[in-house]
């Protein structure tokens, strides 16, 4: 695509169930978090555009919420988009695996399974990837870790 | 005796003792195996020699630096980003640099940029050599290794100079320099170019000619396009697969959009391409630093900066190419002076899981071949 606006009209019409907004850096897609493995396919099969190279896949605790967000690269334009959802659920946050589009996405997704405690529905291997199984979900925001971490106060 | 004793078992007792041949034998490669280059464990499924499939185990060597990050200022991420992967730390620390001058709107003096072109490539060289010693001597060769420590010495010796370490020298804060480079930065990098190109005929005959390493290498782990992308792969490992992922092209930051060099790739995508993508890197690096390092501009070595950094409400995403691939910062900002979630995306956590797919139906020789040619670094993979 030769420029954002023209990328941004191109993502409107493949995905009309999303909002396309241009970020600071990159158009920002939020999609529903039931269309999010169609929004995977429809991003990657499209001819025009193919997003094929996955560069990041990872989530943010927002205490009311997760967002699980990812950064694509069409490795024939060189354009890139920021895809995000949320999940409101924080007690059994469960989403659909992208693993069987991006092969990466498969251990992206073991290592916020790991983090977070997201689980990924469909996902082939869903392991810890760096911590113990009792360990609990070091990068949210409410974790307390009392005997090997010791927090400063200001 | 013994023969008598097995003539007199029945066929029933003889089936239990022979082993079947369907059953996989599990060796477990690491984490203490000198091949990994670190804390890395290969569970590897065998028939006979030939590996069935093969699974990593990584976490041996997690320090939670993403987590770190979100009880630390800006300027002390940096000293954590060198931890990650210690053999590009010049670059890590641009990266965050960069995301945060790019949020902040900061442009740095032209000084700078040179400084950071210089130290890019002067890291790269001493990684990629590093690794050529490394590789050699997992083959067999261990000559190679006397002499890549030879010349990285040379370089880690400029550093020193500079900067006080050698490898981990958190140089870089945003906006410009820690402080400015020894008088004889400048000299001392011409002579290490002159020095080296002289020396890379001896490491095209005794490693790149040598018929050996070619049976080696050459054929073993094809890695094509395709799979590249779709796991990821970049850095000198993608670009031996013909993809083009170099981001100091695709993404261009500093002073890469002024500099001409061009991107090394080769589309054979086996360990030998990857090799020689390394080693015409190298060469294509010097060129890097014939052009900038006599043409530093004198000014200031740091941009005006606030003691607090604090980056407006909002993500940022910032690429950078660092010796074995796409390093990529995500800082998501709330508008304090500690970033609310910091991201790394490694480019050896793509580099590592593509593993399987190399090795599986391959010999278990070849197996120390293909992680070799990768080139990965295991704490840059757990963070």
């Amino acid at each position: 695509m030769k420029n954002n606006v023209e990328l941004n009209a191109f993502l409107t019409d493949l995905l009309p169930f999303a909002s396309v907004e241009q970020g600071k850096q990159y158009p920002e897609i939020v999609v529903p978090l039931e269309k999010w493995h169609e929004t995977a396919q429809k991003l990657y099969e499209n001819q025009q555009v193919p997003f094929d190279y996955m560069i990041d896949f990872t989530a943010v605790d927002y205490l009311t919420k997760f967002m699980v967000v990812y950064h694509l690269e069409s490795t024939q334009t060189h354009d890139l988009v920021v895809v995000k959802t949320y999940l409101e659920d924080r007690q059994k946050p469960l989403i659909e695996t992208v693993s069987d589009v991006w092969a990466t996405a498969e251990f992206n997704e073991r290592e916020v399974f790991d983090l977070f405690g997201i689980r990924f529905h469909n996902h082939p291997d869903l392991r810890r990837l760096f911590l113990e199984d009792d360990y609990g979900f070091p990068l949210r925001k409410d974790f307390k870790d009392e005997i090997n971490v010791i927090e400063l106060s200001n | 005796m013994l023969l008598n004793s097995l003539t007199d078992m029945s066929e029933e007792t003889i089936n239990n003792v022979i082993i079947k041949e369907d059953d996989d034998y599990v060796v477990n490669m690491g984490p203490q195996h000198p091949s990994t280059h670190g804390v890395l464990r290969l569970e590897v499924f065998l028939n006979g020699e030939t590996v069935k499939k093969l699974v990593p185990h990584i976490g041996y060597i997690h320090r939670g630096i993403e987590k770190m990050c979100e009880a630390d200022t800006y300027k002390q991420v940096i000293h954590l980003t060198d931890r990650m992967d210690y053999l590009s730390a010049h670059m890590n620390n641009e990266a965050v640099c960069l995301a945060v001058e790019n949020a902040l709107g900061i442009e740095v003096p032209e000084r700078v940029k040179y400084i950071r072109v210089i130290l890019d490539e002067l890291t790269r060289i001493a990684s990629h050599h590093l690794w050529w010693s490394a590789f050699g001597m997992d083959l067999g060769a261990l000559t190679a290794f006397f002499y890549g420590m030879r010349d990285r010495e040379k370089i880690l010796a400029i550093f020193e100079e500079s900067f006080g370490s050698r490898l981990l020298h958190s140089f870089n804060t945003p906006g410009g320099l820690m402080h400015d480079v020894h008088p004889n930065f400048q000299k001392h990098t011409m002579e290490f170019v002159k020095y080296f190109r002289k020396k890379l005929p001896e490491y095209k005959q005794l490693l790149t000619d040598n018929v050996i390493f070619h049976n080696r290498t050459k054929g073993i782990g094809k890695m094509s396009r395709e799979t590249a992308i779709a796991y990821g792969v970049t850095g000198p490992s993608g670009r031996g697969s013909g993809f083009e992922c170099d981001v100091r092209k695709v993404a261009p930051y500093g002073l890469y959009d002024q500099i001409k060099f061009k991107e090394i790739l080769h589309d054979e995508g086996d360990s030998f391409a990857r090799y020689l993508v390394r080693m015409e890197e190298m060469e294509e690096s010097l060129n890097i630093l014939e052009q900038v390092a006599d043409n530093v501009p004198e000014g200031d070595f740091t941009a005006k900066m606030k003691p607090i950094i604090k980056l407006p409400e909002g993500e940022y995403y910032q690429r950078v190419e660092t010796a074995r691939g796409e390093l990529g910062v995500y800082i998501v900002s709330d508008g304090k002076k500690f970033p609310y979630r910091m991201r790394f995306r490694s480019p050896n956590f793509g580099n590592l899981f593509v593993l399987n797919t190399l090795a599986k139906g391959g010999l278990i020789a070849d197996l120390v071949a293909i992680s070799g040619s990768l080139d990965l670094v295991i704490p840059d993979i757990d963070r």
